[in-house]
């Protein structure tokens, strides 16, 4: 039996059917807080029609805008030990988990791990739900990232992982931070093949995440004005006691800086990432779709 | 004993009566000698019992107690030859974590660690041990070094965290913090880390992804600082007690869900009453820890160490 066979093939396609779209219902923007129509929302993949920020992408959505058709393979991920540590503040860590595992969320924690076309070159994703748990890193999330690595390696596949998280998972303590270590073994593993492997960081990426894997990408791209960081800013603005600069731990802040190749724009990601990965792994371009035009927001 | 905390006030108070009564009479007689002694050995006692079931938040206290030994006095009494490397030739030369070149029990050894500081001034040369992404990259470019001369790495872990500064994020904290982990985990030489006080989140793990992973009886190792797991969670820094206790920071818990593989015990009443005991017995350790090592080559070292790293997780606490 191939290892591969261990993985759900259901195909899921055209998710953003505008019939499956509630038409009366309104959502704030996160960043300029106007409201805009879901339906518009939805469409304009969860950029606001207002002010242009980018806010979060559920996984299944991400999948459907980045997947030749919309068309991807959802891979199980395997189960995790369940609150380690018997973790309780206001709440235990198991309510807070059945809570994040409730309606919403089919899934189990708060990564999602698919594959399929892009620009006709097989590709594996792996994305961070950010409404689960704030998209924090525990031992689920690294066994899902190994996991994707090795589903990459298996399918001698480029990797793209879009991380939006607040950094480790606080409830499993010290096993959290240990997933730094482990995600670096998964993608130094993959990397070690020859593979591509692509980070796309989307709103927000800090601590522990930024740390490990998400920072060891053979290309990193940003969406814009994600925040990108090590430590949080408040944390920053209590230890210097000044106030940050504009634009501060953003995207194009970022790039400014050096620290990430590009900042693209999501209706673009497609694109970009199709040319990237049809680049590197040497595809003829006779053989693949083209790639449309990407319009870079920001790069050097 | 100088600096006592909270916990231990009722040993501070029957110190400060052996002190009195030291001062009070400058004739050594039998009545007074015999008393200091009942009090003295009342104190060893009282110590005993304390620190035998001291609480996580009793614990975090004293990892960071400013006289606990720190890089500096244990490498001082442990290396021999010391020869400090400056510089991540990139940008600067952080004293956050300070290495070097020397001699343990004879044989060559890489050392690299976080230093605290001392006093006020020392402190603030250190930057309280909190490193810039230049600590890191120096560690990366100590950690290649000693692979290229097949030098064994022995690595000192004491901080609250990787300093949070506008400086430190510019220049790549987070690239840097990553770097070091994957070089660590790269490295074709023995690494062996020991926690001697605080072992602070991703600042922490940047050089302690090691082999062979001791801890200090009293030292901690989190995911966050209890203070800042609170605020975060609990909505206000003075739950820290709390989130020190669901943290699970402690060397005893943190071995039973085998994230480490040995406890250093200390001296009673904590490394900070008797640091060079303490730093003596972790030398034992931490030599015993490199000699384990000796049969492995330079592609098993990185292997197990890469595997060792993936199978945690498995386990969980009752």
């Amino acid at each position: 039996m191939s290892w591969l066979d261990r993985f759900s093939r259901t195909k899921v396609s055209g998710l953003f059917r505008k019939s499956d779209i509630p038409e009366d219902l309104w959502e704030k923007c996160t960043n300029c807080e106007q409201m805009i129509f879901h339906r518009d929302l939805t469409l304009n993949m969860r950029v606001c029609t207002h002010c242009g920020f980018h806010m979060h992408l559920p996984p299944k959505e991400r999948f459907s805008s980045l997947f030749d058709d919309a068309e991807f393979s959802s891979m199980d991920l395997p189960k995790a030990p369940l609150d380690p540590l018997k973790f309780k503040d206001r709440k235990r860590y198991t309510d807070r988990l059945k809570e994040a595992r409730s309606s919403e969320h089919k899934h189990t924690d708060a990564l999602e791990v698919a594959h399929g076309k892009i620009g006709g070159q097989e590709v594996v994703v792996a994305a961070f739900d950010f409404s689960f748990l704030g998209g924090s890193m525990g031992v689920a999330v690294g066994n899902g990232l190994i996991n994707a690595g090795k589903l990459a390696r298996e399918l001698k596949s480029p990797l793209v992982v879009i991380p939006s998280s607040g950094g480790a998972r606080m409830q499993e303590g010290a096993l959290s931070l240990m997933q730094m270590a482990r995600t670096t073994v998964a993608v130094d593993d993959f990397k070690a093949d020859g593979l591509p492997y692509i980070v796309i960081f989307s709103n927000p990426t800090t601590g522990g995440v930024t740390a490990s894997f998400a920072m060891l990408g053979d290309i990193a791209i940003a969406e814009p004005g994600a925040v990108i960081g090590f430590a949080g800013q408040r944390v920053i603005e209590e230890t210097i006691r000044q106030k940050l600069p504009d634009g501060f731990q953003r995207s194009e802040y970022l790039l400014d800086h050096g620290m990430v190749d590009m900042v693209i724009h999501r209706k673009d990601l497609r694109e970009m990432l199709s040319r990237i990965v049809g680049i590197l792994m040497h595809n003829n371009q006779d053989n693949i779709k083209p790639a449309g035009n990407p319009t870079v927001v920001g790069s050097t | 004993m100088s600096s006592f905390l909270e916990f231990e006030k009722p040993i501070a108070e029957i110190e400060g009566k052996i002190h009195e009564l030291r001062h009070l009479s400058d004739d050594n007689s039998v009545n007074i000698l015999d008393e200091v002694s009942k009090l003295q050995s009342r104190v060893d006692r009282m110590l005993k019992q304390t620190y035998a079931k001291l609480d996580p938040w009793q614990k975090a206290q004293v990892a960071r107690h400013s006289l606990r030994p720190h890089f500096k006095h244990y490498v001082s009494k442990l290396i021999d030859d010391f020869t400090p490397l400056s510089g991540d030739r990139h940008y600067g030369e952080d004293k956050a974590i300070i290495g070097g070149l020397g001699r343990f029990h004879g044989n060559s050894v890489m050392v690299l660690g976080h230093e605290k500081g001392a006093d006020t001034e020392d402190r603030l040369t250190h930057n309280f041990g909190m490193p810039h992404p230049e600590g890191y990259r120096k560690a990366i470019r100590l950690f290649r070094l000693a692979e290229q001369f097949s030098i064994p790495v022995i690595t000192l872990i004491d901080t609250s965290g990787a300093h949070p500064g506008i400086e430190a994020e510019e220049r790549g904290q987070a690239e840097a913090i990553a770097r070091s982990i994957e070089t660590c985990l790269d490295l074709k030489v023995p690494i062996v880390s020991l926690v001697i006080g605080e072992g602070g989140s991703g600042g922490a793990i940047a050089i302690a992804v090691a082999n062979s992973i001791l801890m200090m009886e009293h030292s901690i190792y989190s995911v966050i600082s209890p203070e800042g797991c609170a605020s975060i969670l609990w909505r206000s820094a003075e739950y820290a007690k709390d989130a020190a206790i669901s943290l699970r920071l402690t060397a005893q818990d943190l071995i039973k869900m085998g994230l480490i593989d040995k406890i250093v015990s200390e001296p009673i009443g904590g490394a900070h009453r008797n640091p060079d005991k303490a730093v003596d017995d972790a030398g034992h350790f931490l030599f015993e820890a490199l000699k384990s090592l000796q049969g492995q080559n330079g592609d098993q070292l990185r292997t197990n160490r890469r595997e060792k790293f993936i199978a945690m997780g498995q386990i969980g606490l009752s």
